[in-house]
Parts: structure tokens; sequence; C-alpha cells
């Protein structure tokens, strides 16, 4: 496996909603194993670049390949891609009418072949790899924690053994604990099942914690590096970001970095 | 099955291939795995061969329930595995802790570094899986749904005075400050229940016009008496139809509205929002939506009633070449101007009913997007049957009263 290797790779993309050009041709890429992060002030398009590689919005322009499949316009392509990935969203975006442990079958249903015995054990391994009680099972997403709810949503998209993970804003809404619990958890799973891992995020704990490499979304392109590296930059929006007080101090808890 | 300790180690690895499940064509590559007896008293030695991914896992999920009987102390050795995912960790560690017994841990040997990472981390996974949810009996369940709907209906029914009495007494204190009432808000929900409400209304009951005439005429012709199609038409419209196909137009319409539009403000915690600034819900959200239907339903159900009778007039014409001018001296003869005023006088009462409900059911929204669906759904079911049970009492009443 070269490390070099990318896993995503997306060239010359553009977006634009009316008028308002999100991004003008951006190029974006990640490598097999590493943890990327996205990070931007709001409105320059993180998400929306999340959503364009997974297929929910299409780019007005450019070339997007997952796994070396073009997936904008190669229908197969994209399948193979789709049972390649786990997304997990917000708030988990688990479907409520059915129950946790209903909802992380969802994706092996669909895929077939499995028995329900066999399918119920793997929901419970699940369960238990992303640190939920097996109790957590047959409850409903309504009766679990907004963390709890985002530890289901990640069981779910693991549920295939992805070799893709995508988080939005992972730690969002979760207190400082839960969040740290939570980069705990991504990081401990993306070791041990070999992840790839893309993670658009606003927490400068989480990029610290878990990130390898950082894309910041800066003037409708992405400017990629180490956190080192980019603090070393001369941008306006990165400087505050990084060098902001919040940053200072996560800075001076973490190890030195520069 | 696998009565492997009684042959000798030599010949034994052979036999377990021969037996595994391999030879069908389940698997595109070899055996999935070979059981050996090392003969030292270490028990068995179990070596998962090749992948043992989620691809292969229903059917390595079968063959290894058919291994699992043979119980005694076994050892797994990883050294033949190629690729390995977490629903194949999970097949090995359910296989070990079912074959080592429950209290010892399955001894695992010569995994790759990768690999013990992963059956460790699924090694966490609990051994009792939690017991599902009692399931009680079938008669008892029904009898005992039927009862909490009943109990479930009466409180609501009981919320729901509650509220009428709430929003009554806040119109008392508005109505005696006028300058307190929103009026833009007013005019608004107005434009919305009413003005934009007239083309749906119109052509229903224009249609429901064509139907009645249409069916009254073809019975009444029978014995000859064509002419009364108006006197039926005069009475239906003006006293049931035409008040009624309104109000249900609107409960679908407009309540369904206030249901969606109050729910969605309360899951945006907006009325939370506004009763931190001292403002009052009822107030701000319910009564101008309440006072607005109250004058736009009855113009809606006159305008209805106009409808109603030019679509009977239309079918008159067609029909039974009754031209309009005598239509219209036959209907002024025929119909009490009472009859009008039967239907007209329901309306606001109407109206206060469907938007009662619809604010109340709105009001109860909470926590997610989920419940302003179901609301909605019940908010219209509600103001219909309680609009055909006020209906209803007012028949009696009329009756009672001789008009």
């Amino acid at each position: 496996m070269a490390a070099a290797e990318n896993i995503i790779e997306v060239t010359g993309l553009r977006t634009q909603f009316g008028r308002q050009v999100i991004h003008e041709d951006l190029d974006f890429a990640v490598r097999r194993g590493e943890v990327m992060g996205v990070v931007g002030g709001s409105g320059t398009g993180k998400s929306v670049l999340l959503k364009e590689i997974i297929g929910l919005i299409r780019p007005a322009a450019g070339d997007i390949r997952v796994l070396g499949g073009d997936v904008l316009n190669d229908e197969a392509a994209m399948r193979r891609a789709r049972e390649s990935w786990g997304v997990l969203f917000q708030d988990g975006a688990l479907f409520s009418s059915l129950t946790v442990a209903e909802n992380i079958q969802v994706p092996m249903r669909e895929r077939g072949g499995l028995s329900q015995a066999l399918m119920d054990e793997l929901a419970l391994m699940k369960l238990a790899l992303v640190g939920l009680p097996a109790n957590a099972g047959p409850k409903f997403p309504s009766e679990l924690s907004g963390g709890m709810r985002k530890r289901a949503g990640l069981a779910r998209a693991l549920a295939l053994d992805p070799d893709l993970l995508f988080l939005d804003e992972p730690t969002a809404g979760l207190d400082p604990i839960g969040a740290a619990d939570f980069d705990e958890l991504i990081r401990n799973l993306q070791q041990s099942l070999d992840l790839t891992v893309v993670m658009v995020t606003h927490d400068l704990d989480s990029l610290v914690a878990v990130t390898d490499r950082i894309s910041a979304l800066v003037d409708k392109k992405v400017v990629v590096g180490t956190m080192a590296e980019l603090m070393e930059l001369d941008q306006p929006w990165l400087r505050s970001y990084f060098h902001g007080v919040r940053a200072r101090q996560v800075a001076g808890m973490a190890a030195p970095a520069s | 099955m696998y009565d492997a300790p009684a042959l000798a180690p030599s010949r034994n690895l052979c036999r377990v291939t021969a037996l595994a499940p391999c030879m069908t064509d389940t698997y595109p590559t070899d055996a999935p795995f070979e059981m050996t007896d090392s003969g030292s008293g270490q028990g068995r030695l179990f070596r998962p061969l090749g992948d043992w991914t989620l691809d292969r896992a229903a059917a390595l999920d079968r063959d290894l329930k058919r291994l699992e009987p043979s119980a005694g102390a076994v050892r797994i050795d990883g050294g033949g595995l190629g690729q390995l995912d977490t629903a194949g960790a999970w097949l090995l560690v359910r296989l070990g802790r079912r074959l080592s017994g429950d209290q010892a841990e399955p001894a695992f040997d010569n995994f790759a570094p990768a690999h013990a990472v992963l059956l460790e981390r699924v090694g966490e996974t609990e051994r009792e899986t939690p017991a599902p949810p009692a399931k009680g009996n079938g008669i008892v369940d029904f009898v005992g749904r039927i009862g909490g709907g009943v109990v479930g209906a009466g409180q609501q029914g009981r919320q729901l005075i509650g509220f009428l009495g709430l929003a009554t007494v806040t119109m008392g204190r508005v109505l005696r400050q006028p300058s307190r009432l929103r009026y833009t808000a007013l005019v608004h929900q107005i434009e919305k229940t009413g003005l934009d409400a007239l083309p749906i209304v119109g052509l229903l009951t224009f249609l429901i016009g064509v139907v009645l005439a249409y069916q009254g005429a073809e019975q009444l012709r029978t014995f000859g008496a064509e002419i009364f199609t108006v006197n039926l038409l005069g009475v239906s419209i003006l006293r049931e139809l035409g008040i009624l196909i309104t109000a249900i137009i609107v409960a679908g319409r407009s309540g369904s509205a206030f249901t969606a539009q109050i729910g969605t403000m309360k899951v945006n915690q907006e009325v939370d929002a506004m009763q931190t600034m001292g403002l009052d819900p009822i107030e701000v959200l319910v009564l101008p939506r309440m006072l607005a239907l109250m004058v736009s339903l009855p113009l809606l159900t006159f305008f209805a009633d106009i409808m109603g009778l030019a679509g009977g007039g239309v079918i008159c014409l067609f029909l039974l070449d009754i031209p309009p001018d005598q239509y219209m001296r036959q209907l002024a003869n025929a119909t009490d101007i009472s009859h009008f005023w039967v239907g007209m006088v329901k309306a606001p009462f109407f109206a206060a009913i469907i938007a009662l409900v619809g604010c109340f059911e709105g009001l109860r929204v909470s926590g997610s997007a989920e419940s302003v669906g179901r609301l909605t759904t019940q908010s219209v079911v509600e103001s219909i049957f309680l609009v055909i049970i006020a209906d209803a009492a007012f028949s009696i009443l009329f009756q009672v009263m001789g008009v």
C-alpha cells in the first residue's frame, strides 16, 4: 500500500449557487489511511465540498475521483464508492422510525445475504465498537442523548466496514468531555479499522487530537498542510483561526507544535 | 460431524478439509478454515484461511454453526488469514467464546498485529444480548390500547376546553384594549385563509351544486316535479352544504397550516423566545388566527352559497330548461331567508373550532420535526370531527327552536 496513494482526488472543482461562486478551480486530495481535517470560515463551503464528494450536490464543473473511479459521470464507480464509504451526518441522521439496532442493519439488509441472527450480532458488535451499551440497541433515536445519537450514527456508518469515513462536524453540540471522548474514539477506530477519514470541523481540539493533515478553505480554494505548516502561513483567516485566543490555549495544552 | 479427536493428526487435516463446505460452490477460494488436533492435550487448533470479510460472512456463519456443537478447548491460529474486517473478527470472537465456554477468554495466536487489534476491539462486545422487549398477551394489549385511546381522548378533550377558556379570557382582555390586537397579523391571516381560499371553495361548491341538481332532477322527474329541484338546492345548500363543505376545506387548508406554522415555531424554540420576552403566545399567535378565521369563514360561506346555487342553476338551465329568471323567482318563493341565516350563523362557530384545534395542536408540538407531521394530521381529523359534531348539535337546536 503506497503511502501517497490518493483515495479521493478532486480537481478543478467549481461550485456556484445562483451568481454566488463558492469554490473556484479547487483541488483537494486525501491519501489512503490518513485523517484529513477540513476547516474554513462559515459560508466557505466545507459541508458543500463534502456533499459534492458523496454525490448529494453536483458541482458546476470539475472532476471528482473516489477510489480511482469517476463518481460524477460513472454510475458503476459511484455504486462502488457508495459501498466503500460511511457518512456520519451532523446529528447522526438516524431513521427516527427504526430502533438503533435496526438503523445499523439498514445498510446490511440493503446489501443482502445475511441472516437476521447474524445481523443482530453484528449490530451489537458495532454498538460495542463505538462505545454504546448493548441496551441502546432496542431504543429509538429520540430516546438517546445527542452524544449517543452521534455514536449510533457512527455505528451505522461503519456497518459495512467502509474504507472511507466522512464526518460532518462530529463534535458539534457535544460538551468538551464528550467531544474529547468522540475524538479519541475516531482516532482509535481509524487505527484499528485502518480507515481513511475526512472530517469537516470547527473544533480546534479535534484538529489537534485527530487529524494528520488539514485542508483549509480560503479564497474559494484549498490550502493543505499539517497544522504546524498552516500556522506558519501568512493568510488573514488562517492567522486569526490558528493564532486567536482559543487557538493559543489549545496549542498551549497540546505539544508545542512550532 | 467433526469427530476429529478420534483421528490421527496427520490424517485429520485432510479429513476436516474434505468435510468443510469448501467442496460446495459457496466459496470462490479454498476452504475458509481447517480444524486440527494438536494431540498434546492442548485441545484443538482452528485455523481461519483466506479472507474473513463481510462478503463471506453469511456463508461462514452457516458453516461455523455446524462446527460449534463439537465443544472442547480450542486455540485459534491466525497464521493463514488474509484480510480481516469487523464482521470476520466477530465470527472468530464468537466462535472462540462458544468453544471455550463462557468462562475463559478465547486464545488467539499468531495473528498479524492489525488483526490482533481488531480482534481485541471486537472482543469488547458484551456477551449477554439484551432481552427483547417482552411481548404481552395480544387480547390484553388490544383492550389496553382501546382503553388508552379513550383515556387519551378524554384528557385531550379536557385540555382543549381549557385552551378554549384561555383563548376566551385572552380575547376578553385584548378586546378591552383593542390597541393590543395585532392588526397586521390579522389582515395577513384573513388574506391567507379567506382570499386565497376563494378559488378552491368556489370550484368545489359549484360542482356540489351541479351534482345535487343533477341527482335531484333525476329523482324528481319520475313524479313530474322537476321544478322542486330548485327547492332542494336552495334548502340544502343554504342550510347545510355551503357551510359544511367550506368548513371542511378550510380545516384541511388553514387548520393544518396553523398547526404546521405554530409547530415549527415550537421546534425552533421561537415560542419559548417569545415567552421570555414577555409576549403571550396566545395573544400573538392564536388570537389573530382565530379572529381572522371567524371573519373569513362567514365570507367564504356566503361565496360558497352563491357558487353552489349557480352550479345548480346551470344544470336547471340545460337539463330542465328552467331559464335563469324563473330559477331565481322559484328560489325566492321556495326558500325562506331563514335558511340562509341558519347556514351563516354556524360559520363563526365552526371557524372558532377550526382555529382553536389548529393552534392547540400546534402548541402541543414538542421536540422533533416528526411530531409536527403527526399533530398536523391529528389537527385536521379532529377539527373536521368537531365541526360535524357541532353541525349535528346545531340541527337539534334549530329543530327545537322551530327554525
